[in-house]
Parts: C-alpha cells; sequence; structure tokens
C-alpha cells in the first residue's frame, strides 16, 4: 500500500465532565486506521459511537487522550496533530484539512458567495478564480443566484448546508473530513454532492466521513470502519 | 498721554522693586535656565504680588528681578501705555524702585506687555517681558500637567496639530488668532502668551531677549535673542498674520495692529493703532488718518 | 508568515503587594494571530493586558517584542519615547470605554488625524482624506467627520476608536472588552466588522474579553485566566468544545446559545 495521507495510531478519547463530579466518559480507545490518498473511508456505527469525536481529534477540534494522528503535509512533513502546536494546526487547517461540518456556522452580514470565496482565499486560490470556482460549486448544488449576494443567516436549512458544503469543497485540501453534509438535502441535492465527492476522489483526496443515508454511503465509500469495535465500553 | 519720560523717588518702605533680593535671585536663575532652554517652562516659586492674579503678577516678577537703578521702564496693556493694567504697574514700580519709566518705545530699556509687541523693531538693549496668564500651549488639549510636562520632553507635538487641524475643520481656516502656538529653535512648542498672531512673526529672530513671567501658573520661559521663532501650520495652511483691510483712522498707518473702538451709541466706530506710542510717532512725523480732528480725545490722545 | 513571533511573553507575574495579579503567564503571538484572553472579573486579565502593551512593570519574567526593524527588544527596557512611538503607530489600544480612548473635545476627523500628525503629516487636505476613508472602513459616514464623538453612539464611538487606532497601520492591536456595554445587535455589527478588518489587515490581536462568542468568532487562540493564572490554552474552538478544566467547562456551559 502506498504511504497513508493519515495515519491514526490506537488513538483514544474520553470526557471528563467536571460539573458532574468529574464523571469520566470514554468514547473511544485504540483505534488505529490509514487513509490514502483518493480513498474515501466512511466510519459507521450507531450514533454515540464517537464518529463525529474521532473527525473532529482529526481536525484538531477535539483533544485526544492517546495515540497519535499524522498528517502528511504537502511539503513533504509529517505532522501529529495530537500534539501539535495551535499555530500548525492552523496553518494544517489552510493547507492540508477541509472540513464540512454539520451546520454552517452563520456569520453577520456576509454574503453567501463572499463565505463560500473566504474559504478558497485561505487555501490560497486567488480572487478570479476562487469566484469562478464559488459560482461554480454553488450553481451544481442549486443554491440560486438571487441568494448568492445575501448573508446566509435567513437561508433555510438545507440552503445553508448547501452554502457550507461549497464552501468545505472550494478548496484542494489533501485531506477532507465530511460530517454528515447529506443530512438536510433533498435526493436531487444528495446525488451533486455525491458527484462532488467523487471528483475529489479522483483527483487524489483522501476523505474520512460519515453519511447516515445508505444510498449515499453506499455509492462514495472505498471502505466502511465500524467504530463500534474501538468504542470504549461505558464506565 | 504725552509721550514722556519721567522718574519718581522711590519709597522707602520696600525693597528695591518690592520683591526681597534673595527672590530676584531665584527668579534671575529660573530666568538663566529659560534662556539656557529656548520655550522651556521653568517651574519658579512665584511670589504672592499686592495685586491679584491675572493682572501681570508673573510679569511683574519677572520685571522686578531684572530691574536695575538706571534702566527705563515702559509698560503697555493691548498695546497702549494709558490702560489701567499699564498705569498700575508703572506706578508700581515707580513707587517701589524709582527707575524711569516712559512710553517711548526706543527709549526703553525694558518693556513690560500684556497682549502687545510694540510695532517699532526692537533691539538688542532691549528686554521684552511678557505677562502670560496661561504657558501652556497643551492645556486647552491635555488636562494633566504631567502628561504636559512628558509630552515637551518627548516632543510629543502631535496634538498641537490636531488644534489647528480643528480650527480649518470648524471654521475653513486656522481660526486662531492670538496665543498662536509657535516652536522655539526648532525644539519646544511655546504658547506665546495672548498676543495676537498678527505679531508671531516680530518673535523670529527678534533682537531683544524676550521672558515670559506667568505668576499664578508659576512658571518662566524666554526666547533669547535672534532666535528662531516659527508659527505651526500645515503645509496647505500656511501660517499668515492677521492681515486688516483699513487703515489707522488716527495715522493711516497700514501696517500695523488695529484696535476696533466703538465711538458713539449709534454703531459709529473706527479702527486705530494698538500700539499709542507708534500712532503719536507717526502723527508727530505728519502721518495724517482719516478721523484725525474729528476722534474723541480720550481715543486720539493729546497728539491729536 | 515569518519565523520569528511578534510578542512573547515569559513567566509574567504581577504582584499587587502581597495580592497575586497574575502569575507565569507564558505565550508566543505571531503576526497576524488572534489571542483572545478570558475569564471572569478578577482573574488577571487586564492586568496582563497591562503588562503586555507594556503600561505597568511586571513583578516577575518580561515580554519581548518584534519591532518594525525585526530586532526583538524587551519592552521594559524601551525608553518612554520609544514606548510612545510604538503606541502610536506600530501597536494599538482599543479601551472598553470609548471615552478613554478617544479626544471626546474634539471632532471624529481630528481623532483619527492625531496618530497621522503624531508622525508627521503636515498636509491637512491628505490627512482629511485619510481621515474620511478611515471613517468609510469603520462604516461611520463620512459626512459626521466634523462632528465630536460625543454626538456619536455607542457604537459609533466604539468604531471610531478602532479607526483612530489603526489608521498608522498597527501590526499589534490591544483591545479590553472591545463590545463590553454595547447593544447586542451593536456587538454583532462591531464584531464582524473587527473579524473583517483583522483579516484584511493581518493584524495581531490580543483581545481580553469575557464574552466566549467574541472570542469564538474573532480569535485563533485562546488563553482561559482563572485567580491570575492561565488554565487552559489551545485553539479557540478546541478549548470551546472540549474544554477540559473545570472553571473553562463551568464558563462555557454558563453562556446562552443563541
Amino acid at each position: 500500500m502506498i504511504r497513508p495521507v493519515l495515519a491514526i495510531d490506537n488513538l483514544a478519547k474520553s470526557f471528563t465532565m467536571h460539573l458532574q463530579g468529574g464523571l469520566a466518559i470514554p468514547v473511544i480507545e485504540g483505534i488505529t486506521l490509514d487513509v490514502a490518498a483518493g480513498e474515501c473511508v466512511v466510519l459507521g456505527g450507531p450514533s454515540g459511537a464517537g464518529k463525529s469525536s474521532i473527525l473532529k481529534m482529526i481536525y484538531g477540534n477535539y483533544r485526544t487522550d492517546a495515540g497519535a494522528i499524522r498528517v502528511a503535509t504537502g511539503e513533504g512533513e509529517t505532522v501529529d496533530v495530537a500534539t501539535a502546536e495551535p499555530r500548525r494546526m492552523l496553518g494544517l487547517r489552510r493547507s492540508t484539512i477541509g472540513y464540512v461540518s454539520q451546520f454552517l456556522r452563520v456569520i453577520p452580514r456576509v454574503p453567501a458567495l463572499a463565505v463560500v470565496i473566504e474559504a478558497a482565499s485561505a487555501f490560497g486560490i486567488g480572487g478570479d478564480e476562487a469566484e469562478a470556482r464559488a459560482r461554480r460549486l454553488l450553481t451544481l448544488l442549486n443554491v440560486p443566484e438571487r441568494l448568492w449576494s445575501l448573508p446566509p443567516a435567513t437561508f433555510s436549512g438545507g440552503e445553508q448546508q448547501r452554502v457550507n458544503i461549497a464552501r468545505g469543497f472550494i478548496a484542494d485540501h489533501p485531506i477532507l473530513l465530511l460530517d454528515e453534509p447529506t443530512a438536510s438535502l433533498d435526493a436531487k441535492n444528495r446525488a451533486a454532492v455525491v458527484e462532488l465527492i467523487e471528483t475529489k476522489k479522483r483527483n487524489g483526496t483522501a476523505i474520512v466521513g460519515i453519511f447516515h443515508d445508505d444510498d449515499v454511503r453506499e455509492r462514495v465509500a472505498t471502505r466502511i470502519v465500524d467504530v463500534t469495535r474501538f468504542a470504549s465500553r461505558a464506565a | 498721554m504725552n509721550a514722556m519720560i519721567s522718574t519718581a523717588t522711590p519709597s522707602t518702605a520696600y525693597n528695591f522693586a518690592y520683591l526681597d533680593e534673595q527672590t530676584k535671585r531665584m527668579i534671575r536663575r529660573a530666568i538663566l535656565k529659560a534662556i539656557a532652554i529656548p520655550g522651556y517652562q521653568v517651574p519658579f516659586a512665584s511670589r504672592e504680588m499686592p495685586m491679584p492674579y491675572g493682572w501681570g503678577t508673573g510679569g511683574v516678577q519677572v520685571t522686578a528681578a531684572i530691574l536695575g537703578a538706571n534702566d527705563r521702564l515702559k509698560v503697555i496693556d493691548q498695546g497702549a501705555d494709558d490702560t489701567t493694567n499699564a498705569v498700575s504697574i508703572r506706578k508700581f514700580f515707580e513707587k517701589t524702585s524709582g527707575v524711569a519709566t516712559t512710553t517711548l518705545t526706543a527709549d526703553a530699556t525694558i518693556i513690560q506687555t500684556r497682549h502687545r509687541i510694540p510695532e517699532k523693531e526692537l533691539t538688542e538693549t532691549q528686554v521684552l517681558v511678557y505677562q502670560v496668564p496661561i504657558p501652556e500651549p497643551l492645556r486647552f488639549l491635555e488636562p494633566r500637567e504631567t502628561e504636559t510636562r512628558v509630552m515637551h520632553a518627548l516632543e510629543d507635538y502631535g496634538l498641537m496639530h490636531v488644534k489647528l487641524y480643528e480650527d480649518i475643520a470648524t471654521h475653513g481656516h486656522i481660526a486662531t488668532t492670538y496665543a498662536y502656538p509657535v516652536k522655539v529653535e526648532g525644539r519646544y512648542v511655546m504658547d506665546p502668551s495672548p498676543t495676537p498672531k498678527f505679531d508671531n512673526p516680530k518673535m523670529d529672530d527678534c533682537a531683544a531677549l524676550q521672558l515670559f513671567g506667568a505668576g499664578r501658573e508659576k512658571r518662566i520661559y524666554a526666547v533669547p535673542p535672534h532666535t528662531s521663532v516659527v508659527s505651526l501650520d500645515f503645509e496647505d495652511h500656511p501660517f499668515e498674520a492677521t492681515k486688516f483691510d483699513h487703515a489707522c483712522a488716527l495715522c493711516a498707518a497700514t501696517h500695523t495692529y488695529l484696535d476696533e473702538v466703538i465711538t458713539d451709541d449709534a454703531g459709529g466706530r473706527m479702527f486705530v493703532c494698538s500700539d499709542t506710542d507708534h500712532c503719536e510717532e507717526r502723527r508727530a512725523e505728519g502721518h495724517r488718518g482719516d478721523l484725525l480732528g474729528e476722534a474723541p480725545a480720550a481715543i486720539a490722545g493729546s497728539a491729536a | 508568515m515569518t519565523g520569528q513571533p511578534l510578542l512573547t511573553a515569559e513567566s509574567v507575574t504581577k504582584f499587587y503587594g502581597s495580592r497575586l495579579g497574575c502569575r507565569d503567564i507564558g505565550f508566543e503571538l505571531y503576526a497576524g494571530e488572534v489571542l483572545a484572553v478570558v475569564g471572569e472579573s478578577g482573574s488577571g486579565k487586564s492586568t496582563l493586558l497591562k503588562l503586555l502593551s507594556g503600561q505597568l512593570e511586571p513583578s516577575g519574567g518580561r515580554v519581548l517584542y518584534r519591532m518594525r526593524d525585526d530586532v526583538t527588544r524587551d519592552i521594559l527596557t524601551l525608553t518612554e519615547a520609544e514606548r510612545r512611538f510604538l503606541f502610536r503607530t506600530d501597536w494599538g489600544f482599543v479601551h472598553q470605554h470609548a471615552e478613554l480612548g478617544l479626544r471626546m473635545g474634539v471632532s471624529a476627523g481630528a481623532n483619527v488625524g492625531e496618530r497621522l500628525m503624531a508622525v508627521g503629516w503636515r498636509h491637512y487636505g491628505r490627512i482629511r482624506d485619510e481621515a474620511e476613508t478611515w471613517l468609510e472602513r469603520v462604516e461611520i459616514d463620512a459626512t459626521r467627520i466634523d462632528d465630536r464623538p460625543t454626538a456619536y453612539s455607542g457604537g459609533m464611538r466604539q468604531r471610531l476608536q478602532i479607526a483612530r487606532n489603526l489608521v498608522t497601520s498597527p501590526r499589534l492591536v490591544f483591545m479590553d472588552e472591545p463590545t463590553g456595554g454595547l447593544d447586542v445587535s451593536v456587538q454583532a455589527r462591531l464584531l464582524d466588522l473587527m473579524r473583517g478588518l483583522v483579516a484584511d489587515l493581518g493584524l495581531a490581536a490580543i483581545v481580553v474579553t469575557h464574552d466566549l462568542a467574541v472570542a469564538r468568532l474573532l480569535s485563533h487562540r485562546i488563553l482561559v485566566m482563572k485567580d491570575g493564572r492561565a488554565i487552559e490554552t489551545g485553539l479557540t474552538d478546541q478549548v470551546l468544545d472540549d474544554p477540559r478544566e473545570p472553571y473553562t467547562q463551568l464558563l462555557v456551559s454558563s453562556i446562552l446559545q443563541p
């Protein structure tokens, strides 16, 4: 097998709820997973199994208790997300790891098109190219053009989510994390997202995703990893 | 009044020029320091004087400290020798020192002034003493004394231009017409006391020593002879001395600072030189203004 | 991004007599980074801000700053003249109460222009043009340029204060509760404006706030203070989404989610 872009090694995570008398909630332990370029690894298992937590740890949004998350950067280095300095992590998010959350975090007053372009600029894609990409993605995701100049705060959940997907897909991060991107979409838009994922895979993006719809999951997954086997038993 | 030189017999109840010798020495030390650091405000132990603050107690102390028996003293207020403040201070020194007093600018060795610089060019043998109410040019923008001192020390003078900016923004031009801030010898920003900005150019490269005394604020500062005094301005709003549309109604001068004088209850008015000595001298030389002969004696004086 | 930090705090400690202001605070701030310092009143965050900006002398530790000439200096060894120069060129300081950061007795234009005049601008027209540009950037109608800040609303005053600070293109801005005391809708506008300016200008900033929403929207990194100590630091979203310390968990759980 070629060298993985993302290598998770013996990762463990638990939450300690200090406000509840120090209650420890174990989430996951001993997870080891390699993801290669062009692969789409789908995390499976019931809700509460820790799938989202794994994505958040890879993105540096959650901390880890043990183990390593090694990411190959574009410059040929390997960075362990679990121990990376904040500044390094911010750099990784700009250059290497993309993330599509379940919901768009709405920024007041910024129009939809600008929200999407901003994600491209952060990655280093220039003005005209960024705008062209943003327009293409919003069109592909059936966001009506009349909405582009409006801030997404007032959009419906589905419209917001499609802006969010456009934002997540516009850059060319070598690693892309997808946390239920299709949850609030209809069949037509789900199909559009599937097409986007296929394109990313063909271009060599390593994808780790969570999908609730079986049909989407079946169509995009290179392999499915059931995280239940890594789930910690409740203390 | 008549141009005159008078001498008086001093009262022996007071030390020469009122202040005791120790105090004079203290003031002279402050003056020397002020001369050594042009434009810098030197603190001094200002004394209670037998006149209220605002009547020139700072100028009087400086004059008292430098006055010698052979000096000839001229005192002006708004350019005039015959206004209350000028008359009172002149009498004060006549009584306490017995020095000769004069109204002739050219004859005076020391000229104490409130609000004007004489029109006649001053010479190396003269000292001009200003009465200063508020010596700190930054005061109206920065109320803290500790802060203004640091600002002077660090030449942190952006604030001074803020004031001028504000003038232009409000009036379309720099509307400050008196106490117009100047920079002395390229270093200290100084308040030239409430002299009209008309007089600012006279301070630059002036042959006479200029001393400033602020009694209530307890500060002395100085501009030594032939020191550069530059009025602050903007490149696109350069400093301009006040110009008058009129000539003096008494002596026809067009180059002097004029006072507007109301002559009756019907709105009658005239513009006359604020420097009475200069005006009288011109009239004596034969210059005649439009209203000479018609003007009340109280305005024209006896030289009319 | 250059390799050297812009500002480095090393074990910065301050005692007021025997009372602790803050203790052993250390971090590095790089160009373009925004650090939020959060904690409740009395946690030492304002003390820390004063120490970092050289307005207070630490009892221990030091603060290093990389000047525009790339020489890193201990800010305590700067002369008063250098410190002031820094404060009107390369640094900004946004106070919670705009009145402290503005000259209330002069017009908005003069407020913005003051720093320019302090660094030697002597052309009225150019100073005014620059002030107008900055008023517009902070969304104040340029026709209000000759009004005094006393005639401005709280939100406008705060935006004016920001313009006044940014006009000399500082590299580092200190902000002390910049949205404190403003209506919620006014806060949102101000936050968005600051977020945009910080990103556009590549500013580094240290923002002291007790409002976690401000921290989330503005900052890359966060430093949680309690009783004068930094109890938790990290990426802003990491600390807010996965708080580790009991106190941080309490802070995060006590905010209302909109």
